[in-house]
């Protein structure tokens, strides 16, 4: 029976081994240092704000695997010998594969800051850190964030359902606007202030001080300003980690390379994940993806080429969300947060700073390319088809009702969307209100 | 958005939570003052047989009973204790009733012997047991305004109440207590009684007794913890008019307007119950006294049949069984309600599962076997199965009326969460819920592929319902347990899910993932294709 040997049990690896199973008979084994059962990595914050403790973050009951024949092993790979096609354990175990899948995830970045490695500093990103942060907040007075991402803003909400107050160092002009456009970055920077949370913007970390305990003081912007602090915490993005993959054969530039088919330069080796430094013919820029859904996509797509099927991994119509503190957040297509050459884009937002969309189109033929939502919920697959079909703004803008995803009784928002895009274009578009459902009937 | 610069220097906020905080701590004070004069007051008070006792219990005892109780006069008992021990020793040896015959009138006459402050200020004690009770409760929980709208679960699962701590399982045996003396032993709790006689007598014009009082701490408990719903889940409208609405079926449909009949004699009725959760619809005393009290009485009776046979088949089709279970029910309002802290207790298991399924279709075997039973013996007029139809209805009433919907159903909520009894055992959850698989509307719609497995959905579905697991398949929800509380799509922190009504075919989707793999092109697929 072939052995396929899994490095890496996150949502990618674990996908991989899952779809492998449905599909054949061979060997898995599946191993990680991290934790023993496969966990969501996305649910970490809910731990540490008391919402979920770590068993609920499991997706699969711990008797799964089992009846699933896949193999867990708790430890940490050392080192893998390609020739021989061998596996070593930290433990001192060997294993012998047949065909092996790299998905060791992510780590996160550190930019080498003066004091970045005392007590007291952190980033997030895996279940260790979650408890380091237990510890690390225990009484302290204050904290300070530094890099303003999506983990950056789950850390703030964290530390401040422990009532920590937080000071928030952000590179840019406004939060997270080199990936959103002006106004949505400034909806969401309001929306922290709003909570109580100090946001610097434009200011850099410039290094951090030990106290006399050895531990985390103080840090210092690049202004000269001194901000006392107990924790620093680094969110300022992850890499791919290749600590594994770069000591092997197995070639790596920034991820581990492969191919679309997630293929390495070594025969029966694959890689998947965020550790996954894809090269896409006829694209310059080689891609990382560093989103759930892509792990998953990308296990499912190797599952099949390991069963024989040797299948391109393809993402489709790019999409993501996330929710900043209260709002929440969905992306389809896509949004530059600066306009691209030959593509515009309409904007609303709701007097109460708390609702928007923009929808970005291309300004020759008016067919939409992406859209942005904030506190409305809008149905993937519908989105998806939009832009799949390169529907017209004016076309979206009519039938956003149809794609509305808020629990029954919400406010809809459509009727005046459509206003301001009426007086905005000088046109007379009329809403196609299709998608009345009979429980819906009350709602306005 | 001149607001968008630097805050430097002290946060606004952190100010308001300490003020807030003491706030809190003072409610929770009130609070727990109001629930230790609660329980202290059932020891209150002296037992008094004299005439006015014996004048009081004499509506409620019969003669020979009243001549016992006269020659008992001037005797005083210091305590509860005594004084139920004294009548034991007095008057139950000499007099051979049934049990519940005897231990009907032993708590009339214990509840007419109460003397001292209690029984004198009756409306005082009321004021300082559950009034203190739920204003402590309302200024523990109106500071959740403070907050901005939004999903705030934050340390649920640290505290020791809500997630099955020492707190739990104290609050847990303290309700499982409070029912088994309600139901068996109510002349423990006279005190209490007499604490709502002034509300009683006010809205029915008679003296209160367990059930009335019963009757009153579910309604202040739906109607408090429903205002903490509301303050909760501002944001959120369909858990607003959710909420409304069970609120207004509980003080309505199952206190008010039960009160309001009696106090006309009238056949009194929750016109809300349908059978079988109704359990006592087809008996033949109830089918006899409603057919016997005219005009009226033949309107409930009919209404009954037509709630429980045309109106829940056709509006579970039509919304799913949400329609009862969570916005009219009144178990289930006092689970949406006071239940809502311990919702995230439910166990998420197969093997839960698989015992839900086992244990309520059970039930359901059961009440429809009983009630054919009494409908029998009512066109026979007990000439069929007479006997073995009582003694079916008692062993039912017993355990799955009091012990499972009741002490389980409710003691049970700090420990395996708000809906056991309506996981677990409800007959009428379980009828609804073959129709909601099988032929409705309703349905939980998985948004694409937006899950992102973090668990906050099956973590606080009350049914115990893995969500995620469907969810993050790409799958749409159609579970029969489900009650449609819409918690779920509320805690989604990814908009992934939309409680609706769409056409019953389309209800069942296939699995996304299955369909993303399928249509990822292999090589072989690309080269015929270029
Ligand atoms: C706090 C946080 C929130 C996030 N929220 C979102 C979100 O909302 N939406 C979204 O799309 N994405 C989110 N992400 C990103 C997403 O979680 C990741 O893209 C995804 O988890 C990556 O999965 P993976 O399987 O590639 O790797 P990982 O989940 O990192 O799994 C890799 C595993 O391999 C183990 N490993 C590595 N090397 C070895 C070795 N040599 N031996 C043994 N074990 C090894 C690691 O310990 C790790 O457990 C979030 C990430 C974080 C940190
Ligand atoms: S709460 Fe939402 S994102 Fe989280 S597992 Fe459930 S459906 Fe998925």
């Amino acid at each position: 029976m072939e052995h396929l040997v899994i490095i890496g049990n996150g949502i990618s690896g674990i996908t991989t081994a899952r779809h492998v199973r449905k599909r054949s008979n061979m060997k898995i084994t599946v191993i990680s240092k991290e934790t023993q059962y496969f966990f969501s990595r996305t649910a970490l914050m809910y731990i540490y704000m008391g919402h979920m403790k770590f068993e609920h973050t499991k997706p699969y009951e711990d008797s799964f695997w089992e009846k699933n024949r896949i193999n867990l092993i708790y430890s940490y790979v050392t080192d893998v010998d390609v020739d021989t096609k061998t596996v070593f354990l930290e433990d001192g175990r060997t294993l012998q594969y047949d065909k092996l899948v790299i998905a060791t995830g992510s780590k996160s970045n550190k930019f080498g800051w003066p004091g970045q490695d005392l007590p007291g500093v952190q980033g997030f990103y895996s279940y260790q850190d979650v408890l380091l942060l237990e510890e690390n907040t225990r009484n302290i007075q204050h904290a300070v964030i530094v890099g303003g991402g999506l983990i950056g803003i789950e850390m703030a909400e964290m530390l401040h359902t422990r009532n920590i107050p937080v000071t928030f160092l952000v590179r840019e002009q406004y939060y997270w606007d080199n990936i959103l456009p002006q106004e949505e970055a400034r909806l969401v920077s309001r929306h922290i202030v709003e909570h109580g949370m100090e946001i610097r913007f434009k200011t850099n970390l410039k290094e951090i001080l030990p106290g006399e305990d050895g531990r985390v003081r103080a840090v210092v912007t690049e202004f000269g300003e001194e901000i006392p602090c107990q924790l620093v915490a680094l969110t300022p993005g992850v890499h791919p980690n290749i600590d594994l993959a770069s000591k092997t054969k197995i070639a790596t530039n920034r991820g581990v390379l492969v191919n679309e088919y997630l293929e390495t330069n070594i025969p029966d080796v694959y890689a998947c994940g965020d550790c996954a430094e894809i090269v896409v013919e006829r694209e310059e820029r080689h891609r990382i993806e560093q989103l759930w859904y892509t792990g998953k996509l990308q296990g499912m797509a190797l599952a099949k080429t390991i069963c024989g099927e040797r299948t391109r991994y393809d993402r489709g119509i790019w999409f993501n969300s996330a929710k900043f503190l209260d709002i929440e957040y969905q992306t389809y297509g896509f949004v530059s947060n600066v306009p691209r050459e030959g593509e515009e884009s309409f904007y609303w937002e709701h007097p109460d700073g708390k609702h928007a969309i923009r929808i970005v189109y291309n300004t020759e033929n008016r067919a939409v390319v992406g859209m942005n939502f904030f506190g409305i919920r809008m149905r993937h697959p519908v989105c998806e088809q939009w832009i799949k079909e390169q529907k017209k703004v004016e076309y979206v803008v009519s039938n956003l009702r149809e794609a509305n995803f808020d629990p029954e009784f919400y406010t809809h928002y459509e009727k005046d969307i459509l206003r301001a895009f009426n007086q905005m274009y000088h046109t007379n578009l009329t809403l196609n209100q299709k998608s009345q459902k009979l429980f819906s009937l009350f709602s306005r | 958005m001149k607001n968008v610069t630097h805050t430097n220097g002290k946060l606004p906020n952190m100010h308001k939570k300490s003020d807030i905080q003491i706030l809190r701590w003072l409610g929770l004070l009130i609070f727990l003052l109001g629930f230790t004069v609660f329980t202290a007051s059932i020891f209150l008070g002296h037992y008094q047989i004299d005439a006015s006792t014996v004048q009081k219990a004499s509506e409620y005892i019969p003669q020979e009973q009243v001549q016992l109780l006269n020659s008992l006069s001037g005797t005083r008992y210091a305590s509860i204790l005594e004084a139920i021990q004294g009548l034991e020793n007095t008057l139950n040896p000499e007099h051979k009733l049934p049990s519940y015959q005897w231990n009907e009138y032993k708590f009339w006459i214990i509840k007419s012997a109460a003397r001292g402050v209690l029984a004198e200020n009756p409306s005082l004690f009321l004021l300082l047991t559950i009034g203190l009770g739920a204003l402590g409760a309302l200024l523990f929980i109106l500071p959740g305004l403070t907050a901005l709208p939004g999903i705030k679960n934050d340390g649920i699962f640290f505290r020791s109440i809500t997630s099955k701590g020492l707190l739990g399982i104290l609050l847990g045996g303290y309700l499982i207590a409070f029912y088994i003396i309600l139901y068996w032993y109510p002349e423990y709790i006279v005190n209490l009684i007499i604490l709502v006689d002034p509300v009683s007598e006010f809205l029915r014009n008679k003296a209160a007794d367990r059930w009335f009082l019963y009757g009153f701490l579910y309604t202040v408990a739906v109607t408090v913890m429903g205002i903490r719903m509301f303050i909760k889940y501002r944001h959120n409208r369909y858990q607003l008019i959710r909420t409304g609405s069970v609120i207004f079926f509980q003080f309505g449909f199952a206190f008010m307007i039960p009160s309001i009949l009696e106090r006309f004699n009238q056949p009194s009725m929750d016109l809300k119950n349908a059978w079988p959760l109704n359990y006592t619809f087809f008996m033949d005393w109830n089918i006899k006294s409603l057919l016997n009290s005219g005009n009226l009485g033949i309107f409930l009776f009919l209404w009954g049949i037509l709630l429980s046979f045309v109106i829940v088949p056709l509006f579970t089709y039509l919304f799913g069984k949400r329609w009862y279970c969570s916005w009219v029910c009144g178990c289930g309002g006092l689970a949406e309600t006071l239940g809502d802290p311990f919702r995230q207790l439910s166990s998420k298991t197969l093997k839960a599962w698989r015992i839900e399924r086992i244990m309520i279709y059970s039930v359901l075997v059961f009440a429809v076997v009983m009630t054919v039973l009494q409908i029998s013996n009512f066109l026979s007029n007990g000439a069929l199965f007479g006997s073995y139809t009582w003694r079916v209805n008692k062993a039912y009433s017993f355990f799955i009326g009091s012990i499972f919907a009741g002490v389980v159903g409710t003691g049970f909520y700090p420990l395996m969460g708000n809906r056991v009894w309506c996981r677990f055992g409800c007959p009428l959850a379980a009828i609804m819920g073959i129709v909601q698989k099988f032929k409705s509307r309703f349905v939980i719609t998985t948004n694409g592929s937006q899950c992102i497995s973090c668990g906050n959905c099956s973590t606080y579905c009350e049914m115990g319902i893995d969500v995620r697991w469907y969810a993050q398949r790409g799958q749409n929800i159609v579970r029969a347990s489900c009650v449609g509380c819409g918690i779920c799509a509320a805690v989604c922190p990814r908009g992934v899910l939309k409680l609706e009504t769409t056409d019953p075919d389309k209800r069942y989707n296939v699995v996304l993932d299955d369909l993303i793999v399928e249509a990822m092109k292999t090589s072989e697929e690309l080269n015929k294709a270029s």
